[in-house]
């Protein structure tokens, strides 16, 4: 995927957002760091440039919730970075969002990780490459691209607001 | 890194880890649940052979933060009055599995006996004179929320710098991250070879708070001084006590710390202590922070050079 590319998705997947959900007050974007984060301010901007409403978005780190935290005996901890969600999740529909969905256990981790916030109406998930391979019962109610994969392979997003520059690639490993 | 026993042990690299680790703890602290799943499962034991209110309390909060199950053993109600040693005591207690030990102990060193006594994670809440890791992280942290830096800052420390193991660690740490530091206090309680760490040493507190950035105040330490260092508590206080009148020789938004327990009327003024420039309970605010960010990182796994 290139940069235009991406660009439509992202402005199709507004357009979903709004078909789905009547009544964007209840909205409030949550993306997961590091690439979830730029990814939700582009849906929020794609969503104000389709109906002038702003969509109040937040970052979420799920580092401390992670289920492999303990489990290595060597090498130092990851990195933890900070989570800003500057509105209240109490009943408002939220959409979470990620650039790869591939075993479903960062998801899982963000929703332990979301629910220590409050108790939303509802929670969405909204993902740039579906890559296959789910280790746990969870599943996008968006999809950028699906892009079937090996497990010998990896997905990289590059995000402008990260790396320079837009684009989506299939490493070999 | 298996302990955090010193700061002289850290890199300016991992300082800043830390410090930055604890920038995202900070924000667990102003959840509704105030709390997350990290440290499930682990064991932690607070080991305290000297009184502590601050300390203990931080450590237990951000241990409980994190999910670890923690326990307290504070030696007045245990077995060391029956003559148990600590590395007994220490022993007994790695039998038990614990994953780390949190330990304040009178001796200089003592955490340095148990890191290699024990095969759980120690981290040092000061030992003796020699070095009180978490207390001198908190300050880092505090200055470089308030200040946005501390490379480059005049940092003064005025009060009892023998006895200080506070002391000891900022100054390793503060000078390991580039900050000015001017020691102050009177000439019987000032140790030597301090210069040789890169400190300005004075005796005149007008002349070392001039210009400053920071004024950290130590506390007297009585319990710890066995002869007369200072004629009388009042003659400290007109010498050496921090009063509005020497904040005003200092930057005009120089901030005041002090690591706690105060006295109020030996080192610090009342009004000092509780002025516009006193971050003094938000350094124990930022406690619990950092230490969960010394516990966050001290649990995962060891280097393999360890």
């Amino acid at each position: 995927m290139d940069a235009d590319r991406i660009g439509r998705t992202l402005t199709r997947i507004a357009h979903e957002i709004l078909e789905r959900n009547r009544g964007v007050a209840e909205l409030g974007l949550v993306g997961i760091r590091t690439r979830g984060v730029p990814i939700a301010r582009r849906l929020a901007r794609a969503i104000a440039e389709i109906n002038k409403h702003e969509v109040p978005t937040g970052a979420l780190d799920i580092t401390l919730y992670r289920d492999d935290l303990m489990r290595h005996a060597v090498g130092p901890q990851p990195v933890v970075r900070s989570t800003e969600i500057p509105f209240s999740i109490d009943d408002k529909k939220i959409l979470l969002v990620d650039d790869v969905l591939y075993t479903g256990r960062t998801i899982r981790a963000a929703l332990d990780a979301l629910i220590d916030f409050g108790r939303p109406k509802s929670i969405q998930l909204v993902v740039l490459v579906d890559r296959g391979h789910r280790e746990l019962p969870i599943k996008p109610d968006y999809v950028g691209k699906n892009l079937p994969t090996a497990l010998s392979q990896s997905v990289q997003v590059h995000l402008q607001e990260v790396d320079g520059r837009d684009e989506v690639e299939i490493l070999e490993s | 890194m298996k302990d955090l026993l010193a700061i002289s042990d850290l890199s300016g690299e991992e300082i800043k880890l830390i410090l930055d680790t604890a920038e995202a703890m900070q924000e667990i602290g102003e959840r509704p649940i105030k709390k997350v799943p990290t440290l499930r499962g682990k064991t932690v034991v607070n080991l305290f052979y000297e009184p502590s209110t601050r300390t203990r309390t931080s450590f237990e909060i951000a241990e409980k933060r994190l999910s670890a199950d923690t326990l307290n053993i504070a030696v007045a109600a245990s077995s060391v009055l029956k003559g148990e040693t600590l590395a007994d005591t220490a022993m007994n207690i790695e039998a038990m599995a614990p994953d780390m030990i949190v330990l304040r102990h009178p001796s200089s060193g003592a955490c340095h006996l148990l890191a290699r006594l024990c095969r759980s994670r120690i981290i040092n809440a000061g030992d003796g004179m020699h070095e009180h890791p978490t207390q001198a992280l908190l300050d880092a942290f505090t200055i470089r929320e308030r200040k946005g830096r501390i490379e480059g800052l005049k940092i003064t420390i005025v009060g009892d710098l023998l006895h200080s193991r506070v002391l000891r660690s900022n100054i390793e740490l503060l000078t390991k991250l580039g900050a000015e530091v001017c020691a102050c206090g009177p000439r019987t309680l000032i140790p030597t070879g301090l210069e040789r760490h890169g400190v300005t040493v004075s005796t005149s507190v007008d002349e070392a708070v001039a210009g400053a950035d920071v004024i950290m105040m130590l506390r007297i330490q009585q319990e710890r001084m066995q002869g007369a260092f200072f004629p009388s508590v009042r003659e400290y206080f007109q010498t050496f006590g921090m009063t509005t009148a020497r904040v005003a020789r200092a930057k005009a938004d120089v901030i005041i710390m002090h690591p706690g327990p105060m006295n109020r009327g030996v080192e610090i003024a009342s009004d000092v202590a509780d002025g516009p420039y006193s971050v003094i309970l938000e350094q124990v605010a930022n406690g619990v922070a950092v230490r969960m960010a010394v516990l966050y990182l001290l649990a995962g796994g060891a280097e393999a050079s360890d």
